[in-house]
């Protein structure tokens, strides 16, 4: 149980995704701008997450024993068809999110945070339930990071900065300094 | 044909330094920032990227007329995903160590959107000549990029060069530098200077402009 938890704080704070291993950076800085639309992006990649987390386990276990080298063309194929999958579906269901979303909806194939997800669950050998609780973690992880991005953007927004520093310039230095408070979390489970 | 080459070269200097994929277009960004702590690193990172860019695009521009419109995504990303493929075995084998340090970050080349961005906007358009000019001049303008980067958070960060020590024994490095936030914080800075060439430009342009008009 302790080892399940201590996976799960680590993939949500300790090694945040975003802010740790840089990996989802295009939604984070492409998507942050309202605080509405992220949170609906990452619910929405917690869910493709959740799938690959699921669906990779399940494919390292039962065939790619038997062909490793198909194991990233296998993945990818995983993650784009559940993103499809669930573009239908939102398309569906609330078109407004679907135009708010926009391009970004199709680019949760190519959020690597995903495919990080599944490469780094097999380098370290997570048998089911500690998969799924990586990818929770991650996803949470990675929707706390969009939201804080986003609510940091919103404010800055009406603020007054110079123009040589407005848009990816300043929204790259928010981010780091984000990033340094989140290393302050890499003593929390130290003595465990 | 004068005017051909001059297109060719068009094309290449556009991804090099007009439209660089990640000072100006911001993309990649993912494995650009996390492995270019050093700049062996960024090296070994930038070769690979090259090969596979350059490669699928050729791919993907060859066989554009055979792709059906529905699953050319998919489809470029499986190209994708083989040249990576081949990358990381080929690196495993060649050079073990610098393959241990890239570590997960190499297969995820694969979901690097400057890649399938080109492939998308510029190879399933156009010639294949065209194709692997554009494929090398973006792959040159992000390699630029991640040497760059990794030199100056190195540097900062280490207070080396290429492994090799610069200041000596008394100099207190960055550590900040060569830990994530430090790669935010430089690629940030970075921005801002291209921003600032961008508006030193648009300002004597400006000026020229002016004076072009007074002396009609």
């Amino acid at each position: 149980m302790n080892e399940l938890i201590w996976i799960f704080v680590s993939a949500l704070l300790i090694n945040n995704f975003v802010l740790a291993y840089f990996l989802g950076l295009c939604p984070f800085l492409g998507v942050s701008g309202r605080l509405q639309t992220s949170f609906r992006l990452g619910l929405a990649t917690i869910f493709v997450m959740l799938i690959t987390a699921l669906c990779s386990w399940f494919l390292n276990t039962y065939i790619l024993v038997h062909a490793p080298y198909l194991r990233l063309i296998s993945f990818i194929v995983v993650i784009a068809s559940t993103v499809q999958f669930i573009e239908m579906v939102i398309k569906k269901l609330s078109p407004g999110l679907f135009r708010a979303l926009g391009i970004f909806l199709p680019l949760i194939t190519t959020n690597c945070a995903i495919l990080g997800l599944a490469i780094f669950a097999t380098n370290r050998g997570y048998g089911f339930v500690e998969g799924m609780i990586y990818a929770l973690g991650a996803g949470l992880g990675f929707t706390l990071a969009l939201v804080l991005m986003a609510g940091l953007r919103e404010e800055t927004e009406m603020a007054e900065v110079p123009r040589l520093i407005k848009g990816t310039a300043m929204n790259l230095i928010i981010a780091g300094i984000l990033s340094m408070a989140f290393t302050g979390f890499a003593g929390l489970f130290s003595a465990a | 044909m004068p005017k051909k080459r001059d297109d060719a070269y068009q094309e290449y200097i556009k991804g090099l330094w007009r439209d660089n994929p990640v000072f100006v277009q911001v993309l990649g960004m993912c494995p650009m920032l996390a492995v270019t702590n050093s700049a062996v690193n960024a090296l070994a990172m930038g070769g690979a990227t090259f090969f596979v860019l350059v490669a699928s695009s050729f791919l993907v521009s060859s066989l554009k007329n055979w792709i059906p419109k529905q699953v050319r995504i998919s489809t470029y990303i499986i190209i994708i995903a083989t040249f990576v493929t081949v990358t990381d075995f080929t690196l495993q084998a060649m050079a073990p160590v610098i393959h241990k340090e890239l570590g997960a970050f190499i297969p995820l080349i694969v979901a690097n959107c400057m890649i399938l961005g080109r492939q998308e906007a510029f190879a399933a358009k156009n010639t294949v000549r065209l194709a692997v000019i554009d494929a090398l001049g973006m792959a040159s303008g992000f390699f630029l990029a991640l040497f760059v980067l990794g030199s100056v958070r190195e540097v900062l960060g280490d207070g080396a060069f290429l492994g090799m020590s610069l200041f000596g024994p008394n100099f207190e490095p960055w550590i900040i530098m060569i830990l994530p936030p430090g790669g935010f914080l430089t690629l940030g800075l970075i921005l801002l200077f291209f921003n600032w060439l961008k508006e030193r430009k648009d300002r004597l342009v400006d000026r020229l402009d002016g004076m072009e008009a007074e002396g009609l």
